[in-house]
This record gives C-alpha cells, structure tokens and sequence, in this order.
C-alpha cells in the first residue's frame, strides 16, 4: 500500500470527459467483453491449448502405434482370418486423442461461467450489464466461437498427421474421400459440443467441481453404466448413450445402423443432451437471484 | 436519486427486507445503517437488479436498474472488493466492465490513475491487498462517471489510511452533486462522512432523517458526576425527576435532566462536587440504542458501553 498514491483524488479532477452516450449498452459490447474475459486469463487460454496438445499428441501416439501394428499384420499375416482393410477406418483411426480432449474442454466450458460463481465476479458482471440474456448470449456466443476454432484446429491436425502414417501402409484417405470431411468437421463440432454441454451444466450448477464431475458423467461414466444394461434393453438404448451418439460424427460409417441413426441424427441426439443443459441453465440464470 | 417503495424480500420464511421506503438524493451523502444481518446488502443487491423483490420496487434515476441503457453511466457500485476473478490482471478487470457499456479504453487508465492503481494496472488481482482490492472496486465503479455511488461498506478491514483516503473521496464525489449511498454497521464511521441516514433493523426502516437529528432525537444526554455524596446526589436527583446510576466509587451517571441543573441541586444542598462532565452521545451510542431490540443475533453477554450509559 505504501507505495500506491495516497493523495485523495480532490474534487475536479473526478469528472471524466467521456464521449456522449449512444444507443443502449447492448450485445456488441458484451462480446467485447466477454472476449477480453476469456482471452486475459492464462489458465483459460492455457486449458485451449492444453485441449488441443491432449488431442493431437495422443492422435498422433494412437495412429503411429495402429499403423505400426497394420505394417507387421500386412507383411506377417497371422491366424485364419487375414486382415481386411475395407474395415478399417483411417478417419477415425487418425482422431482417438479426441476422446480425452472432450475431457480437457468440459474443463473449459464449466470454467468459464463457474470461474464467475466461485468469487462473485458475475455480480460484478451482472452490475455492468444487467439485462443477463445480453450477458448469456455473449458469453455463449464467444465460448462457441473459440470452442469450434479449437476443435477443428484438434481434428484437421490429427487427422493430416494420422495419414501420414497410414500412408505408410497404403490405407491413407483424403478429405475428397466419401466422408472423409464429414467426419473431420465432425470432431472438431464434437469437441465444441462437448465443451458447451459443460457450459450448460455449469450454468445449473454454478460450481466447477460438480459441473466437471457431471459433465464427465454424461460423457464417460454413462458408457460405463451401458455396459451393464442387458444387450435386449441395450441395443435400443445404444442411440441415445452420447459417448456413441458423439462419436458417430467423426466415423465414416455408423457402425450398427441397425441400433443407431445416421452420423448427422447421432450428432443430434448429443447436441441435444447440451441444448438440454444450456436451456435449462439459461432458465435459472434468468431466474435466479445472482 | 434512488427510490425504494414497500421493499420486500423473503427467503423462505425469513422476512431479510421489510417493505422499505426510502429515498437517496443528490448532493449528499446518505448513510445506510444496520447492524449485521438487517438487510443492508440485499437492499443493495435489488437496486442493482441483482436480487429480485418479492415485492415493491426500486428505481435508479426514475426507473428499475436493468432497464437504463447505459447502467454504468448512472449508476456505480462497489459491492465486494473481493468479487474479482483472481487471474486477471487490474487493467483487463476493468476493460471486460468497460466494454459492457461501450466506454472507451482510455477510461480505464483514468480511472486506475484516479485510485492511486498505476503502477499495478498489468499486475494479477490475486496478489492485491484488501484495500488495493477496495480501490479497484471503487475505479470499476467510476468507469463511467456516474452520478449515482453505492458503496457496501467500503472501510471494512481497511487500514486507518486507506479509511481516511475513502471517506475524503466519499466526500468529495458528494460535493460534486452525485447521489451517494454508503452502508455501514460502524456508526462512528458515518458520523465522519453522512449527511444523512437510513437506518433498518431486521429489513424494518427505522430512521430516515439527517444525521444531527438522528442523535438529538435518539440519544439521552447523561452528566457524568464525581462527588464524595454519591448517594445524597443520587436521591435528589430522582426526586428532581432524573435518573441517577452509580459509575464506581464516589461517583454517578445522571440522566433525564441538564448538567446545570444537576449542578444546581449539588449547590442549593451544600454537596461538593468534584467533576461536573456533560457526557456527549456519539452515533454510535444511539443507534445500539435504537437497534437494541433488532439485532439478529444476541449474545450471552451484553456489550458493556452501553449498559454504563443506559
């Protein structure tokens, strides 16, 4: 304390010069802000990062790996079934880092809301901009919006790393390839996705411990419980599971059509579970007491 | 100018806000006064919106809070120095604020100088003291010039220089026109700075008057008196229609009747006195008076500087 300036600031010099006022205090500034909110935080923009590191280095890890087995398979055939490469999916093969991504961007997405609960700055916030769907649309918008650049970053690179290495066994695709760039663009959206359905539950749980918790419950722990339910029940439920329903995106193939919609309806049914969470965290950010 | 009509708010069967009326005007500084627990807080928090009513209304320049188009234009509020998100820096702290109101960058530099903040604008906010937080609290609040001011207890936990450095710029914001609302459960606090004072108890208004009024009307003047007759004193002071308690050996508290008059019925009765002390009421003093019987909680023992004087 002692070295900021104690003096008082005296009477004329509290009067500021600011510009005339224009309009109403709306959605534009609160991307402003919301932007410098989330860029001026290291841990944010270190978990970005962190996200994308996650995904591609252990894509990359998984590719060398597979490809390394196909090689010995393909030069060495063993057992009675010799391998079929049609089976094989290069796409998805190249993209396996993005499982634990998901895991990294969860983080982010309940971050940057309970980040405001757990010291009371969404007061602060709320005070500067009191009309709260201006403040929720920005906030949702700017994390969307970095969410889907990381996602797409994470997926085309691990998937132009991964064939690289396929190509060493002949079983690389490229993104002109049936599906190919569906399902590319498809993992980054599930990631951002992903990220957004923790976005939802922390505006439910305005606490990052147990948004964290549920969204790797829905994500993860879910398969777990599936696991367990008897395969009659199992193979109408399998759908709706959103690990399954999330990864259908970034397959070539849906993998039991008979069980599971197409790509794009699977994308939806886990879309949804984030739609779901977000309505009903936009319900009780507007009717809650901050 | 702030106007709260029939005030309410209930959490669950707790009645916090007890449908209070009152107006902040320009010009001054209104103090808004309460022990712990009477309501202040969440007073504050439904003028900005923050908390709704269950019922009644507040209104900031003439209208609710969330519907001003620039809110930070009219209204500033300090509310909790510590509700900052640890990791930014004091600069971006206060652009993301900024830009919600479309105030320019330049602003921020301004207000940081204006707060004494300069130096550590680019520092992280989890290394700030409480009171280099209570500063930058105070800036965001500035941002936009505003003519309305709404400090939640700004000198808590602040050292006597950074209480001084609050109370001159209460009073200097005030001096300027702008509306000026401070809450505070320390009476000796707005004794310095109010003008004028809201007092509640259990979200109940109990006082809304200037602050002299407020310890004329509420205090009773005592005369402290230091004789060898303590009780000869003491009986002809009942029989004169005042009160008399004994404050140790050789001594007594009179109340009920003027300090010249005490001095009288000592003379006309040939008793000698030895200290003849009007004692003077602070703030402080009348308003435990008044609050006595709504503080939230009471604990075991009384406060003892009451129960000398009373």
């Amino acid at each position: 304390m002692t070295t900021l300036s104690m003096a008082p600031a005296q009477a004329p010099t509290l009067r500021a010069n600011l510009p005339a006022a224009k309009g109403r205090a709306g959605f534009a500034g609160a991307l402003r802000s919301e932007f410098t909110k989330i860029s001026s935080l290291r841990s944010t923009m270190a978990t970005l990062v962190g996200t994308m590191v996650v995904t591609i280095g252990l894509s990359t890890l998984v590719a060398w790996g597979v490809s390394s087995q196909l090689r010995s398979q393909l030069d060495h055939p063993t057992g009675t079934q010799p391998f079929d490469p049609s089976t094989f999916d290069a796409v998805q093969s190249s993209m396996f880092g993005l499982i634990f991504g998901q895991l990294v961007i969860a983080v982010i997405g309940a971050m940057v809301v309970t980040g405001e609960y757990g010291n009371g700055m969404i007061r602060t916030s709320l005070t500067a901009q009191p009309r709260r769907m201006v403040t929720l649309v920005a906030k949702f918008g700017v994390f969307t919006a970095v969410a889907l650049v990381t996602g797409l970053i994470s997926s085309f690179s691990s998937y132009f790393i991964g064939q690289r290495f396929y190509s060493g066994v002949g079983l690389n695709v490229g993104l002109g390839d049936p599906n190919v760039l569906r399902a590319v663009i498809g993992g980054g959206l599930m990631l951002a996705v992903a990220g957004l359905l923790a976005f939802g539950l922390g505006l439910i749980l305005r606490h990052t411990a147990g948004a964290i918790t549920s969204a790797v419950g829905v994500l993860f722990v879910s398969v777990i419980l599936f696991q367990f339910i008897p395969s009659n029940w199992g193979q109408h439920i399998e759908r709706w599971v959103p690990f399954f329903a999330g990864t259908a995106i970034w397959s070539r193939t849906v993998q039991d059509p008979s069980q599971m919609w197409s790509a794009w309806g699977e994308f939806g049914v886990f879309a949804g579970y984030a739609a779901l969470a977000i309505a009903i965290g936009t319900f009780l950010f507007k009717k809650r007491d901050a | 100018m702030i106007e709260a009509r029939s005030l309410t708010k209930r959490y669950g069967d707790r009645l916090a806000v007890d449908q209070l009326s009152f107006s902040v005007r320009p010009g001054q500084v209104t103090g808004f006064l309460g022990p712990n627990g009477a309501g202040k807080s969440t007073t504050m928090r439904m003028i900005l919106g923050l908390d709704a009513p269950t019922g009644g209304s507040v209104t900031v320049d003439g209208m609710p809070y969330v519907k001003l188009a620039h809110p930070m234009r009219v209204l500033g509020a300090l509310l909790d120095a510590k509700a900052v998100h640890s990791g930014r820096t004091a600069a971006k702290h206060l652009l993301c604020l900024a830009q919600t109101n479309n105030l320019p960058k330049s602003r921020v530099g301004e207000v940081l100088e204006l707060v004494g903040l300069t130096q550590v604008a680019n520092k992280r906010v989890g290394g700030f003291s409480l009171g280099m937080c209570q500063r930058l609290g105070i800036a965001a609040a500035l941002l936009g010039d505003p003519k309305v001011l709404i400090f939640d207890e700004p000198v808590n936990g602040l050292d006597p220089e950074g209480i001084l450095w609050i109370r001159n710029l209460i009073r200097a914001l005030a001096a300027e026109g702008r509306t000026i609302f401070v809450s505070s459960h320390l009476m000796s606090e707005m004794e310095n700075t109010a003008d004028h004072l809201v007092v509640i108890g259990q979200g109940k208004l109990i006082a809304d008057c200037t602050v002299e009024a407020f310890i004329k009307q509420n205090s009773t003047l005592a005369v402290r008196v230091r004789t060898p007759d303590a009780a000869q004193l003491a009986d002809l002071v009942a029989g004169s229609g005042g009160a008399a308690k004994p404050d140790g050996e050789n001594a007594i508290i009179v109340t009920g009747i003027a300090a010249e008059r005490v001095g009288d019925l000592a003379f006309d009765s040939g008793i000698r006195v030895h200290e003849l002390a009007p004692l003077q009421a602070s703030l402080e003093q009348a308003f435990m008076e008044l609050t006595r019987d709504s503080v939230e909680y009471h604990a075991a023992v009384p406060a003892s500087p009451i129960g000398a004087l009373a």
